[in-house]
C-alpha cells in the first residue's frame, strides 16, 4: 500500500482501521451485540483517527481543501457537543460585541483539546471581524 | 372603420398554466441580470509576499468577509497567475474539449477569482454548459435525491414514502417539518422507512443547526444540506453566518460522522435584498469559490429557492446550468437543483431538466419530490409525485440514467405495508406509541396526507418529544427492529451506522449502493468522449426501459383480435370476383385480415357491425353494396381502387380491419381518392353509415357533402400506433401478391346469407 488512496474506501479496503470513537472495531458493531446491549452512543461516533485517516485520503485525491476540513473535523471529535454549538453561536455574527471573547475561546479549545486548525481559523475570524465590524450589536 | 378585433388566440393563451408565470424584464441595477452586470467587477488578482492582495479589482483593505476568506483558503498561489493570465475563450474551450482532462481543469479553477470563472462559463452555450457539465461533474454514476415530507408530518405516512424513495433508487431522502418540535419524529421514521427495501440510503432531517447536529449525532441521518451561504456580506450576516461560522459548522458536521454540502443559488441575495448590483452568476461564484475554500464536499446550488427568480429572467436556466458547472468545476459534488418548481408550464419543467437527464449529475435534483406536491414541505419540486413516471418515461425516452427505477405496483403495495409495520413496531417497542391497524391500511392506499386517518399532530408532538427527551438512539431502533422480527430492516439501519465509523461517505459526492459506498474517489467521472464515462449496464437499461404497461404483441394480440375458434365464419367466400354490371353498385373492398384474423377497430367497434353501416348506408343513398376480400395488398388506397376497378358504378370503399377507409373511383390514380377516413380511432358507425350513403350518391352522379370525421387534437399517433403497427402487420402478413379478389357472402345473425 503506497497511497491512502488505496485504503479507501476503509470499510472494504482496510475495516480493521475503522475504529469507533470508544475504540471499538467495526466487526464488533454487529446486530447481535446491539440487541444484546453491548453497544452505547459513544460506539457510534466516528473517531479522530478515522477523520485523520480520511483527510489523508483526500489529500492524496488531490483534495486538500477537503482535507483540511476533516483535520478541523478531527480536532473536534472529542470537543462536547454543548461547546461546539457554543462556539458556533459566537462565531456568529453579532453575537459577540467583545473580540476578546472569541480570542478567549479559541484559546481554549486549543488548550484543552489541542484544536490548533480550530483555533486558527477563530482567531482569522476575530481580524476579520474586527476589520469588518462584526463584533456590532444585531439584537 | 371598425378597428381590428383582438385575435381570440390571445385568450387562449392567457389561459394556458405558462401565464401563471412571471417574466422579469433585465434589469441590473434592481439585481435583474443573469450573466453580466456593469457593476460586475474586471477579473484581477496579484500576490504580494505570498498573499493574495486584490481579487477582482479590490484591494486587500477593501476585502469583505468573502474576499478575505476566499484570498485565505480558495486562491492557490501556485497556479493563480498562470489561470488569471489565461484566455478566457480558450479556457471555455478547454471545458468542452474530451481531450483536457477534468483535473487539469479542476487545477486551473483553482488559481481562479469569481470574476473569472464567470468570465470563461458566460461564454459558453446551454449546450456547451451542458456538455462541460457531463465532463466535469464528480463522481461517474449519476443519483437522485428524494424530498419525503407531509403535511400533517405523519410519521406512518413518512415510513411508507420514505421506502417507496428508495424503493424508486433515490440514492438521497431529505425530510423536513412543518412543526419544528416534530424532528424527531420525522427522523425516526424516515430512518426507519427507508431502511425498507435496498437500504443503504443517505438520509437528512433539515432544521435549525443545532437540533440537526443533535438528530445526527442520535445517528438517525448521515448528512446535512442547510450549510447556506451567500454571495454578498450583508447577506450573509442577514442569514446569520460568517463564512468562518459556517467553515466551523461544516467541521462539526463531519466530526460527528455526517456528510455536509453546502446551499447556495442565484438570486439568493436578490431575494433578500442585498444583491450590490451585480449579476446572479458572479454571486454565485463567490459563494462556489468560498465553499472550496471552506473544505465541505460539495454544494446544493442551481437556484434552490431563488431558481423561480432566476427563472423568470433571460436565460435564466442556463445561468442556473452555468452555476452548476462551475461547483463541478472547482472539485464539489453537485447537487444541481432542479427542485423548487420553477414554473407552472409543464412545457418548461421538462425542458428543465432534460440537459441534466443527458448530462448527469452528483444528485440531478436536490429534492425531488416523492410525494404529493401539496405535502411538500418545502415546496412544491420541479417534479413531484405526480410526476414521477413522466420522469421515468424521459429516462427511457433518451435512454438516460436519472437515477429513478420504474416500481411494480405489486410491490409497493408490499413496501408501504411493511414499512409501516415497521415503524408501528418499533413506536410499540419503544413505548411510544400503539398503532390502530385501521390507520396503517389507511395511510398504505393513501396517496397523500388529505386521505389518511392516522396520528393527530399533537400526538406526533408528544412522540418527538419522548424520543428526544429519553435520548433514543439509531442503535435502540435497531435493537427494537430486531425485536419485533425485522432483521432486515435492522441490517439496513446497522449498514448506515457501520458507515458512519469508517467516514467513507464524508469524501466527494459520496453515495451508498448495493451497501457499498461510491465516490469521486472509487467510481470518479472519466468521460474523455464517445465510449467513456457513465454508460449504464445492460441490466440497468432494462430496468430504466421497463416502465409500467409496456404494449407486448403478445398483450396487443391478445386484447385485439378477440378470435372464437368455435365461431361459424360470417364471411364466406362465392368464388372469385368479377366486374359488376350494376350501375348502382358500390363494392366494398375488404383488407386480407378484415372479419377473420382481426375483428375490431382501433376505435372498438365490431367489423360486423361496420359492415352493417357501410351496406346500410349504400342502400339509404340508393345503392346496391357488393362486398368482396382483397388479398394481394392491403394498403387502403389500393384496396378501393381495386375495389372500384370491380364496380358496376366505377365507385367502391377501401377498408381495412383497423377501419381506416377510402372511397374511390375507377377512373383515378391510386392516392386520388374521393374520400379518406384516416383516424380511425375517433370513426364512428355513424360515418361509416355516412361513408356508405355517400359512395352511393356519387355513383347516382350526385355532388354530397363529403365526411369531416371531426378531431379534437389528440395525439392519435401516442394513443394508438403501437396497436396499429402490430395489428397492420398482421394485415400485410396475410397478403398474397398474385392472389385475386374473390366476392364474399355474409353470414349473420339467424345464418341467413346475404350480400
Amino acid at each position: 500500500m503506497s497511497s491512502p488512496l488505496d485504503l479507501y474506501p476503509i470499510s472494504e479496503k482496510a475495516p480493521e482501521r475503522a475504529v469507533s470513537a470508544s475504540g471499538m472495531p467495526l466487526d464488533r458493531l454487529t446486530l447481535d451485540a446491539i440487541v444484546s446491549g453491548r453497544v452505547g452512543a459513544d460506539d457510534i461516533r466516528i473517531s479522530a483517527d478515522v477523520l485523520k485517516q480520511q483527510a489523508a485520503i483526500a489529500r492524496a485525491a488531490g483534495r486538500d481543501r477537503l482535507a483540511l476540513n476533516l483535520e478541523r473535523a478531527a480536532e473536534l471529535v472529542a470537543v462536547p457537543q454543548d461547546i461546539i454549538l457554543e462556539t458556533y453561536e459566537m462565531m456568529r455574527p453579532g453575537r459577540l460585541q467583545d473580540s476578546r471573547l472569541l480570542s478567549a475561546r479559541a484559546e481554549m479549545l486549543r488548550r484543552d483539546y489541542g484544536a490548533h486548525a480550530i483555533a486558527a481559523l477563530i482567531d482569522e475570524a476575530v481580524a476579520v471581524y474586527e476589520r469588518r465590524n462584526l463584533f456590532r450589536r444585531r439584537y | 372603420m371598425t378597428s381590428a378585433p383582438r385575435w381570440r388566440r390571445f385568450d387562449e393563451w392567457d389561459t394556458r398554466p405558462l401565464r401563471h408565470d412571471q417574466f422579469a424584464a433585465e434589469d441590473p441595477e434592481a439585481g435583474f441580470a443573469t450573466f453580466h452586470s456593469p457593476w460586475d467587477p474586471t477579473p484581477s488578482a496579484r500576490v504580494e509576499n505570498g498573499r493574495v492582495v486584490e481579487i477582482d479589482g479590490k484591494q486587500e483593505a477593501d476585502f469583505d468577509i468573502l474576499d478575505s476568506f476566499i484570498a485565505a483558503h480558495h486562491l492557490d498561489l501556485e497556479v493563480i497567475e498562470e489561470a488569471m493570465a489565461m484566455d478566457p475563450a480558450e479556457v471555455a474551450r478547454m471545458l468542452v474539449d474530451i481531450n483536457v482532462p477534468r483535473e487539469t481543469l479542476e487545477q486551473l479553477a483553482r488559481g481562479m477569482t469569481p470574476a473569472k470563472l464567470v468570465s470563461v462559463v458566460s461564454r459558453m452555450s446551454s449546450l456547451e454548459i451542458t456538455f462541460a457539465y457531463s465532463k466535469m461533474r464528480q463522481r461517474r454514476t449519476p443519483g437522485n435525491q428524494a424530498h419525503v415530507t407531509n403535511a400533517k408530518d405523519d410519521p406512518l405516512q413518512l415510513a411508507a414514502d420514505s421506502a417507496v424513495a428508495v424503493a424508486l433508487g433515490f440514492d438521497e431522502v431529505e425530510t423536513t417539518m412543518r412543526v419544528a418540535s416534530n424532528s424527531w419524529a420525522n427522523a425516526i421514521a424516515c430512518a426507519v422507512g427507508a431502511a425498507v427495501g435496498r437500504g443503504g440510503v443517505l438520509f437528512q432531517c433539515s432544521i435549525e443547526e443545532a437540533e440537526e447536529l443533535r438528530i445526527g449525532m442520535a445517528g438517525f441521518t448521515s448528512y446535512a444540506e442547510t450549510v447556506s451561504v451567500y454571495g454578498t456580506e450583508a447577506a450573509f450576516v442577514d442569514g446569520d453566518d460568517t463564512p468562518w461560522s459556517k467553515a466551523f459548522l461544516t467541521a462539526a458536521y463531519a466530526s460527528r460522522g455526517m456528510k455536509a454540502r453546502c446551499t447556495s443559488g442565484a438570486s439568493a441575495e436578490l431575494l433578500m435584498g442585498f444583491h450590490e448590483r451585480q449579476s446572479v452568476l458572479y454571486l454565485e461564484a463567490r459563494c462556489l469559490c468560498l465553499q472550496r475554500a471552506m473544505g465541505v464536499q460539495g454544494t446544493q446550488n442551481g437556484g434552490i429557492d431563488g431558481a423561480p427568480l432566476t427563472a423568470s429572467m433571460a436565460g435564466g436556466m442556463r445561468e442556473l446550468m452555468a452555476e452548476n458547472l462551475i461547483a463541478a468545476w472547482l472539485g464539489l459534488e453537485c447537487a444541481s437543483g432542479n427542485d423548487t418548481r420553477i414554473s407552472e408550464s409543464e412545457i418548461r419543467v421538462g425542458a428543465k431538466i432534460t440537459p441534466f437527464l443527458m448530462a448527469g449529475s452528483d444528485l440531478l435534483c436536490s429534492g425531488f419530490g416523492s410525494i404529493r406536491k401539496y405535502d411538500n414541505s418545502f415546496n412544491p419540486s420541479l417534479f413531484n409525485g405526480e410526476d414521477i413516471e413522466d420522469f421515468l418515461v424521459l429516462q427511457r425516452d433518451f435512454e438516460a440514467d436519472g437515477g429513478l427505477t420504474p416500481v411494480d405496483e405489486g410491490d409497493i403495495r408490499e413496501i408501504r405495508m411493511h414499512a409501516i409495520r415497521a415503524i408501528a413496531a418499533v413506536f410499540e417497542e419503544l413505548e411510544l406509541a400503539t398503532v390502530p391497524e385501521s390507520w396503517m391500511v389507511s395511510v398504505a392506499a393513501a396517496s397523500g396526507s388529505l386521505e389518511t386517518e392516522t396520528f393527530p399532530t399533537s400526538e406526533v408532538t408528544r412522540i418527538s418529544a419522548a424520543i428526544r427527551d429519553r435520548g433514543l438512539t439509531a442503535v435502540d431502533v435497531v435493537r427494537a427492529l430486531e425485536r419485533r422480527g425485522f432483521a432486515r430492516e435492522a441490517e439496513n439501519l446497522l449498514l448506515m451506522l457501520r458507515q458512519r465509523i469508517s467516514g467513507d461517505y464524508l469524501q466527494t459526492s459520496a453515495i451508498l449502493r448495493d451497501g457499498r459506498v461510491i465516490s469521486a474517489l472509487n467510481d470518479p467521472n472519466d468521460y474523455r468522449g464517445p465510449g467513456s464515462g457513465y454508460r449504464m449496464s445492460d441490466a440497468r437499461r432494462d430496468a430504466v426501459r421497463n416502465v409500467r404497461d409496456l404494449q407486448t404483441r403478445e398483450k396487443v394480440l391478445e386484447r385485439e383480435r378477440r378470435l372464437d375458434p368455435t365461431a361459424e365464419p360470417w364471411l364466406i367466400v362465392a368464388g372469385e370476383a368479377q366486374k359488376g354490371t350494376d350501375p348502382r353498385e358500390v363494392v366494398i373492398g375488404l383488407s386480407p385480415a378484415f372479419g377473420n384474423e382481426l375483428t375490431q377497430t382501433t376505435a372498438g367497434h365490431d367489423l360486423i357491425d361496420v359492415v352493417l353501416a357501410l351496406t346500410d348506408g349504400i342502400r339509404e343513398g340508393g345503392g346496391a353494396p357488393r362486398l368482396i376480400r382483397i388479398r394481394h395488398t392491403a394498403d387502403t388506397s389500393f384496396l378501393g381502387l381495386t375495389a372500384a376497378r370491380l364496380s358496376g358504378s366505377g365507385y367502391a370503399i377501401g377498408i381495412q380491419a383497423k377501419g381506416t377507409a377510402v372511397i374511390h373511383r375507377a377512373d383515378r390514380l391510386p392516392h386520388m381518392n374521393i374520400e379518406l377516413f384516416s383516424n380511425a380511432p375517433v370513426t364512428t358507425l355513424e360515418h361509416y353509415r355516412a361513408m356508405g350513403r355517400n359512395a352511393a350518391l356519387y355513383a347516382r352522379g350526385e355532388t354530397p357533402e363529403p365526411i369531416i370525421v371531426p378531431v379534437d387534437g389528440q395525439a392519435l399517433g401516442a394513443r394508438y400506433h403501437v396497436r396499429v403497427a402490430m395489428l397492420y402487420a398482421i394485415e400485410t402478413g396475410l397478403v398474397v401478391p398474385e392472389a385475386a379478389p374473390v366476392d364474399l357472402e355474409m353470414s349473420i345473425g339467424q345464418g341467413g346469407l346475404s350480400r
